[in-house]
C-alpha cells in the first residue's frame, strides 16, 4: 500500500467529475469523492479507508505534464469498506434500471483504453436495441497481458457479469472474442461459458490492432461499420473483458471501480508482472513493488507500445484506462531521425482502415487542411501500425495528431462564428421586433391622447376606453 | 526518484527494424550474382564501368548534398544503387566519359533537383540510360563480343583500362565476333529486311535460349544473365522488400501479347520465352519498376503500372524505331504514377465506393 493516494477527477471521457469532499475530511474505501457531471461522466471513489489531506492539481500520464484536480488521500491503514457498498443478492430478478444504477454510481468506465462510461452504453436506446453483445478479450498490442491474465483468473466472474449484462440491455447473443495466441484465455472462458448457451467464444488470428472496434466487428461479422457512424447503430455493442469484470463486482459485490490489473513489463522491470492495482497509487509505488528499474531505462509508457503514452515523472498515479506501465530500454526503442519517404507503400498495405498514410502526411505537413476529407482523415485511429513498419521512422500519427487537431480547432472556430453571427441576427430581430413594438406603442399614446383631447371634450369614460385599447408604453 | 533523460514523443513507441539503408543493401545484395555474372562474361572492363559509374553517382549526391546544405546520406546506399543500376544498362565497354555522364545526370538531374531521395518522378538510373541513349546513339549500341574473365583472349587490366579511357578496343579474333547486334537488334534487322524469325537468329548468328537465359549473349550489363536476375528478384520478394505485383504484371504484360503474336505468326514474332530472356525485361521487372520512389503505392496501382510497363516494353520491342523498350516503358510509366495512385486509392473501411 503506497503511503498516499492521488485521484484524478478526470480520468474518463466526457465531462470531469467535482470533488464531493473537503480537505481533513475522513473517507472509507469505495466512498465516493469525485460526483459524476451531467450525463456523460463517471464518478471516482476512495481506494481506501483514510483522510483527504489536499485536492490540488497533479500531474496525470500525459506526456505535457498536465495536471486535473486530485483528491489526495493518506490512507488509515484500516482498509475498511465503506457502508454504501453492498451488492444486489440476485441481479436477475430486479429491473435493469437498478442495475445500469449501480454501474453508474460505480463510476465503471470502458477499461480497454476509450474510458467511455459504462453506464451509458449499458442503456441503449428505445430504437437501438443491441442484437449481439460483443465481448473483447483480444488484448492486441504487444507486452500487455492483463486482460488475458484477467481471463484465466477470473473467467466465472466475467462470465457472471456477461449475464448480468444481456439481461440488462437485454440483448439474446454475446461471443467473447479472443486472439488465438492466448489459449489459456480461449480455455478458461470456453470452460466458464458452458452453462451459458447464448454466449460462445470465438479465436480471432493474432493481428494488431485485432482489439479495435472496427477489426472487431469485421473478424466476427464480416460487415464493416459505416464511417461516421457508431457500433450501436448497427446493434452491436463491444465491452471489454475488464469492464465486464467491473461491471459483475459493481452489481454483485457493489464494489466501485476502484483496482484494476495492470501489466507492469518492459525489459527495465526487475520482476515484471500483472499487478492488481488500487487506482491512484502512484507508478512509483507499483513499479517498487515490482522490484524496481533496471539501470538504463529510456522511456517510461503508461498503457502499450503502440497507442500508450509516455510520461516523464514517476509522480502520475496509475488511473482507470491504464492497462499497463512500460520501462523500456535503450535496445527496446528505435531512435532514428526522421527521413524522406521513399514512397515504399508499406503503410498503405498494412493501414487496418485501408487509408493512405503516406499521403494524408505529406498533405499535413503542406497544411493541406482543407484536403484531408478525400484522404478520410478522420477515419485514422493511430494504431500505429504505419509508423510502426516505415523504414524512414517518419512519425505519421503524430502528423495525424496535428492535422486533427488543426481541423477540429477549426471547427470549433467555425461553430462559434456560426453561433455568433445567429446571435446578432437574432439580436438584430430583437431589436427589429422591439422598436416595432415601440413604434406600435407610440401609435397607440397618440391615438390615446388624441382621444384624450377628444375625451376632454366628450367626457371621461371615453378616456378610460382608449387606455384600456391601446395599453400603457412600459418604458 | 524517476530516471532523468527519458524519452518523450508521441505513440507509437516501438518500431519495425527495417530501414532505408537496409532496403538498399538488400537490393544491391540481390543483384551481385547478376553482377558478378556480367563481369565473368565480359571481363575486367565491365567491373571498370561499374566502378566509374557508381563512383560517378555518389560524388555527385555527396556534392549536391552539400550544395542543397543537406545532411550526407552517402550511408543510406540509394546512390550507390542508382549507380549500380545504371551501369547495368550500359554496354560492357563504355568509355569513362559515358559513365560518369551517366552517373552525374542520374544523381542530379533525375534526383537532386526534384528535392533528393523520394521525390524524384522518374526513375533515375533509367532517365540517364534514355538520356545517353539519345545523345550518344553509337557509343550506346556498340556491343562487344563476349570475352570472359577468364577466357584465352581475355582483356588484361592494363588493356581494360586503355579500352575505357580511350574507347578503342582490340577486336578478339572470337568465333561470333561477326555479329555485332544484341539478340532482340538482330531479330528487328533481319525481320526488317524480310527475314523470318527463324532465319534471323538461327544459322550463323545461333541463337540459344538457354545459353541467353544463363547470360552469354551481347547486351548490356543487365541484359545477360536473366536467370540470375530472376533469383535476385525472388530474393527480394522472399526479404519483403518488394511484392510479387509488379514483376509478376510486368512479365504478364509483355509475354502475353508475345505468346499472341507468336502463336498466331511464328515466322514474324519469335516466342516469349525470347522476350523473357533477352534484353532488359527481367532486370526491368525486378529491379526498376519495383523503385518504391516511382512505382505507385497501392497493390491495385502496381498492378496497373506493372502491365503498362509490360505492355509498353512488348510494343517498343516489335513496333518502334527502337529494339529494346523496358527503360522507355518503365520511364513512360513512371509518368503515370500521379494519376495512377490518385485513381486506385483503397476504398477506406466503412466506406462506400
Amino acid at each position: 500500500m503506497p503511503k498516499r493516494f492521488y485521484v484524478p477527477m478526470f480520468q474518463h471521457i466526457g465531462e470531469p467529475c467535482r470533488p464531493c469532499v473537503v480537505v481533513g475530511q475522513k473517507v472509507l474505501k469505495g466512498e465516493e469523492v469525485g460526483r459524476a457531471e451531467g450525463r456523460i461522466s463517471a464518478a471516482t471513489h476512495a481506494p481506501t479507508s483514510g483522510t483527504v489531506v489536499s485536492i490540488e492539481e497533479h500531474v496525470i500520464g500525459h506526456p505535457s505534464y498536465l495536471t486535473v484536480p486530485t483528491v489526495v488521500i493518506d490512507p488509515d491503514g484500516q482498509d475498511q469498506w465503506a457502508d454504501s457498498v453492498r451488492g444486489l443478492v440476485n441481479p436477475l430478478s430486479v429491473s435493469p434500471s437498478v442495475i445500469q444504477e449501480k454501474i453508474r454510481a460505480a463510476g465503471v468506465v470502458g477499461l480497454g483504453g476509450a474510458v467511455f462510461p459504462a453506464a451509458v452504453k449499458m442503456s441503449p436506446p428505445k430504437d437501438k436495441p443491441v442484437k449481439l453483445l460483443l465481448i473483447n478479450g483480444s488484448e492486441c498490442e504487444p507486452y500487455l497481458t492483463c486482460d488475458s491474465q484477467l481471463m484465466v483468473e477470473r473467467a466465472q466472474e466475467i462470465v457472471a457479469g456477461i449475464d448480468i449484462m444481456m439481461y440488462t440491455l437485454p440483448t439474446n447473443q454475446c461471443v467473447i472474442v479472443i486472439e488465438d495466441n492466448k489459449p489459456d484465455s480461449i480455455r478458461a472462458m470456453s470452460q466458464a461459458v458452458q452453462p451459458f448457451p447464448k454466449m460462445r467464444v470465438q479465436a480471432v488470428p493474432t493481428r494488431y490492432p485485432q482489439g479495435a472496434r472496427q477489426n472487431l466487428i469485421e473478424s466476427i461479422t464480416g460487415q464493416e461499420v459505416p464511417s461516421g457512424t457508431l457500433e450501436a447503430d448497427m446493434g452491436i455493442l463491444i465491452h471489454n473483458v475488464a469492464t465486464t469484470f467491473a461491471i459483475y463486482e459493481a452489481v454483485v459485490l457493489g464494489r466501485p471501480l476502484i483496482s484494476r490489473v495492470v501489466t507492469v513489463s518492459g525489459r527495465g522491470i526487475v520482476r515484471p508482472a500483472n499487478v492488481q492495482c488500487l487506482i491512484g497509487t502512484p507508478v512509483q509505488d507499483v513499479i517498487a513493488h515490482c522490484g524496481g528499474l533496471n539501470p538504463g531505462v529510456r522511456q517510461l509508457i503508461l498503457g502499450g507500445p503502440l497507442m500508450g503514452r509516455a510520461i516523464k515523472t514517476m509522480e502520475v498515479p496509475v488511473v482507470k484506462r491504464t492497462s499497463g506501465i512500460l520501462a523500456l530500454l535503450q535496445e527496446e526503442i528505435v531512435e532514428r531521425p526522421e527521413g524522406p519517404c521513399i514512397r515504399c507503400g508499406r503503410c498503405v498495405q498494412v493501414c487496418p482502415i485501408r487509408l493512405i498514410p503516406c499521403e494524408i502526411a505529406w498533405r499535413a505537413k503542406s497544411d493541406q487542411m482543407d484536403r484531408m476529407a478525400e484522404v478520410h482523415l478522420m477515419d485514422c485511429m493511430e494504431c500505429g501500425c504505419c509508423t510502426y513498419t516505415c523504414p524512414s521512422n517518419i512519425p505519421l500519427v503524430h502528423y495525424f495528431r496535428h492535422a486533427k487537431s488543426v481541423i477540429l480547432a477549426d471547427r470549433l472556430a467555425q461553430d462559434k462564428l456560426r453561433q455568433d453571427k445567429a446571435r446578432i441576427q437574432a439580436k438584430e430581430a430583437r431589436m427589429e421586433r422591439e422598436k416595432a413594438e415601440k413604434d406600435r406603442q407610440k401609435e397607440a399614446m397618440k391615438a390615446a391622447s388624441a382621444a384624450r383631447k377628444s375625451a376632454a371634450e366628450t367626457g371621461k369614460g371615453a378616456l378610460s376606453e382608449a387606455v384600456q385599447q391601446g395599453g400603457l408604453p412600459k418604458s | 526518484m524517476s530516471p532523468t533523460n527519458l524519452l518523450l514523443g508521441s505513440s507509437p513507441f516501438t518500431h519495425g527494424s527495417g530501414s532505408i539503408a537496409q532496403i538498399m543493401q538488400t537490393v544491391i545484395w540481390a543483384l551481385m550474382p547478376a553482377t558478378a555474372m556480367a563481369i565473368l562474361i565480359f571481363g575486367w572492363p565491365a567491373l571498370l564501368v561499374i566502378v566509374l559509374t557508381t563512383a560517378a553517382s555518389m560524388v555527385t549526391e555527396v556534392l549536391f548534398l552539400k550544395l542543397r546544405k543537406r545532411p550526407s546520406a552517402l550511408g543510406d546506399g540509394s546512390a550507390f544503387l542508382t549507380g549500380l543500376l545504371l551501369a547495368l544498362t550500359l554496354p560492357p565497354q563504355a568509355p569513362w566519359w559515358l559513365c560518369v555522364t551517366g552517373g552525374f545526370f542520374a544523381i542530379l538531374v533525375a534526383k537532386q533537383v526534384y528535392g533528393g531521395l523520394g521525390y524524384n518522378l522518374f526513375n533515375p538510373a533509367l532517365i540517364a540510360r534514355v538520356f545517353l541513349l539519345i545523345s550518344f546513339p553509337v557509343q550506346m549500341t556498340t556491343w562487344p563480343a563476349v570475352n570472359p574473365l577468364f577466357g584465352e583472349q581475355a582483356y588484361s587490366l592494363s588493356e581494360s583500362v586503355a579500352i575505357i579511357a580511350t574507347g578503342h578496343q582490340r577486336t578478339p579474333e572470337l568465333v561470333d565476333a561477326v555479329s555485332t547486334a544484341t539478340p532482340l537488334g538482330q531479330y528487328r534487322t533481319e525481320t526488317g529486311l524480310g527475314k523470318t524469325v527463324q532465319e534471323a537468329l538461327g544459322g550463323s548468328y545461333g541463337f540459344n535460349t538457354l545459353k541467353a537465359a544463363e547470360g552469354w549473349i551481347k547486351g548490356s550489363l543487365g541484359e545477360t544473365s536473366a536467370l540470375l536476375l530472376f533469383l535476385g528478384g525472388l530474393y527480394l520478394i522472399r526479404k519483403k522488400i518488394i511484392t510479387w505485383h509488379i514483376p509478376v504484371t510486368m512479365l504478364l504484360g509483355c509475354l502475353l501479347p508475345a505468346t499472341l503474336f507468336w502463336a498466331y505468326d511464328a515466322a514474324h514474332y519469335p516466342d516469349p520465352l525470347f522476350h523473357l530472356v533477352t534484353g532488359g525485361l527481367v532486370l526491368g521487372a525486378f529491379f526498376m519498376a519495383t523503385d518504391m520512389v516511382t512505382s505507385p503505392v497501392s497493390i491495385k496501382g502496381q498492378i496497373i503500372f506493372g502491365l503498362g510497363c509490360g505492355l509498353l516494353t512488348y510494343l517498343i520491342r516489335t513496333w518502334s524505331g527502337y529494339p529494346e523498350g523496358v527503360s522507355f516503358a518503365v520511364v513512360i510509366m513512371n509518368a503515370t504514377v500521379p494519376l495512377i495512385d490518385q485513381y486506385t486509392r483503397p476504398t477506406a473501411y466503412g466506406h462506400v465506393k
